[in-house]
């Protein structure tokens, strides 16, 4: 692609019942390759409806999403083939509970990119490596704390090795000390030039980590730049009621 | 005194030994409780196998339409999900509306008057009263998965389908298994109507002994007390498969 740009939105809308409740409201913005977006805005807001309608967990009323080129809201376009290139990590990590953390990793790539089961599971074993989980490989996912579990959750969605991760409020579900552990998995993939699109409160995360924060209020991007404009310079009204209330 | 005692004990015991002599050894009588049972555990066995396979194909219909329907779009999937969902939701209304016994009887003398293999019917009937009760107890099983579990698998690009089956029942399954156990046994029990086609199923072979012998208490006693160790038997099974998948989870 001749602009480097990972997904485009033009004109995301939400409604529902029958447009009564407007969750996305016309959302427009680029994410670009190699950039780390962070979504963050007041609750109910329409953030989380927005990053998952990206992976069409939600879909959207109106309006396109394209992802590498391809209209993921066309009926046309193979859906599953699409999100395999786009992993995402929820709030309540939702590992499967029935499989080892090393079946939870290599379940996708052997059924769906028909890896062997060897492959697969090297390249598990590397990942855990990296984020100094080898030795839960035979774990159940209950016998892991949050923080290991959303850890699980990150090389879960590497091993597919998308294009973008997706990240719904990561660390909102998570112990205050288990936060920093997940946080630095996640800088780490940033420093590696992982694109990251992530709806977070961790306002420090943002600050230092992002490239670029979006500030959604009513199903509406209010303000879109660099964290210092975000927090340094905030322009909108409603931006700098919701800093002050969080900082 | 207790010369009187033990004479009439005595008889008592003689009175035994005879009614049990006649009810199940004369003319080898204990041959109908043996073939009773054979039948009632044939029947009850293809019938359960009916059943679960009527069952999931209810529940997967169901739980299908509920979790797709309203994020798909006009397309024709969805109005022929719409129509399976309306036929199984009438066959639950009918089968679970009625008496098993009289469904058991319009199989037997209305839609298939002509058949002459009364197990065949009682296969058929057992097996599609059951499917309606499998299906409530499948459906509540994969509805108690969490829905992240779905979007978990289908993020990682699994389709519908693929993501049932690789996540959502292997945990359904074990949730479903002890009320899958308890309408096998209620199934079991419920064969016990099959005498009013005429099938000689245990109960019925009872009951054909008692008209012969004109004793009731040894006979119907039996009967009894065979169900009773085939459901602690199955009982004892689904227990011990219990503590087996719940070892292998952790």
């Amino acid at each position: 692609m001749s602009d480097n740009s990972m997904i485009k939105i033009s004109g995301l809308k939400k409604h529902y019942n029958g447009g009564k409740i407007k969750a996305l409201d016309g959302i427009t913005t680029d994410i670009k390759k190699g950039e780390v977006v962070v979504i963050i805005g007041p609750s109910g807001s329409g953030k989380s409806t927005f990053l998952r309608s990206l992976n069409l967990l939600e879909r959207p009323t109106e309006g396109t999403i394209e992802f590498e080129g391809t209209d993921i809201t066309s009926p046309k376009n193979d859906i599953n083939q699409l999100r395999m290139k786009m992993g995402m990590v929820f709030q309540h990590f939702n590992l499967f509970p029935h499989l080892t953390i090393i079946d939870n990793m290599t379940l996708a790539p052997i059924k769906l990119l028909k890896m062997n089961k060897e492959d697969a599971e090297k390249r598990a074993l590397g990942l855990l490596k990296k984020v100094g989980l080898e030795d839960r490989a035979k774990a159940y996912p209950s016998q892991l704390s949050g923080g290991q579990k959303q850890r699980i959750a990150i090389v879960r969605a590497l091993c597919m090795e998308p294009d973008v991760l997706l990240f719904d409020e990561p660390t909102s579900a998570l112990d205050p000390e288990m936060v920093g552990e997940v946080l630095e998995v996640m800088k780490e993939l940033a420093r590696g030039g992982m694109t990251m699109a992530c709806v977070t409160h961790e306002m420090g995360f943002a600050r230092e980590v992002a490239t670029r924060v979006i500030f959604m209020d009513g199903g509406k991007i209010i303000e879109d730049g660099t964290p210092s404009d975000i927090f340094d310079n905030p322009q909108n009204e409603r931006l700098k009621s919701f800093l002050a209330k969080i900082l | 005194m207790n010369i009187v005692l033990l004479s009439g004990f005595q008889s008592w015991l003689n009175n035994l030994k005879d009614t049990f002599y006649l009810n199940f050894i004369a003319d080898d009588r204990y041959m109908y409780f043996l073939n009773g049972l054979g039948t009632t555990l044939e029947v009850t066995f293809f019938a359960c196998i009916l059943g679960i396979f009527l069952g999931a194909v209810i529940a997967i219909i169901r739980t299908t339409h509920d979790k797709l329907v309203p994020d798909l779009g006009k397309c024709a999937s969805k109005y022929i999900l719409k129509v399976l969902n309306f036929l199984a939701n009438v066959y639950l209304t009918i089968i679970r509306g009625t008496p098993v016994v009289v469904q058991l009887m319009i199989c037997y003398f209305v839609i298939f008057a002509t058949s002459k293999s009364k197990v065949m019917i009682a296969v058929l009937a057992f097996g599609i009263n059951s499917g309606a009760y499998v299906a409530e107890i499948i459906r509540a099983g994969i509805m108690s998965i969490d829905n992240g579990q779905l979007e978990a698998g289908r993020s990682l690009g699994f389709n519908y389908i693929q993501t049932m089956w690789y996540i959502i029942f292997p945990q359904a399954f074990k949730n479903i298994l002890p009320s899958l156990a308890n309408e096998f046994i209620v199934l079991l029990k419920e064969t016990s109507v099959a005498g009013y086609v005429g099938l000689q199923d245990l109960t019925k072979a009872g009951d054909i002994v008692r008209g012969r012998t004109f004793s009731a208490f040894m006979p119907l006693l039996a009967v009894a007390i065979i169900y009773l160790i085939v459901v602690m038997f199955f009982t004892r099974l689904v227990a011990t498969l219990e503590r087996r998948l719940k070892n292998s989870e952790r």
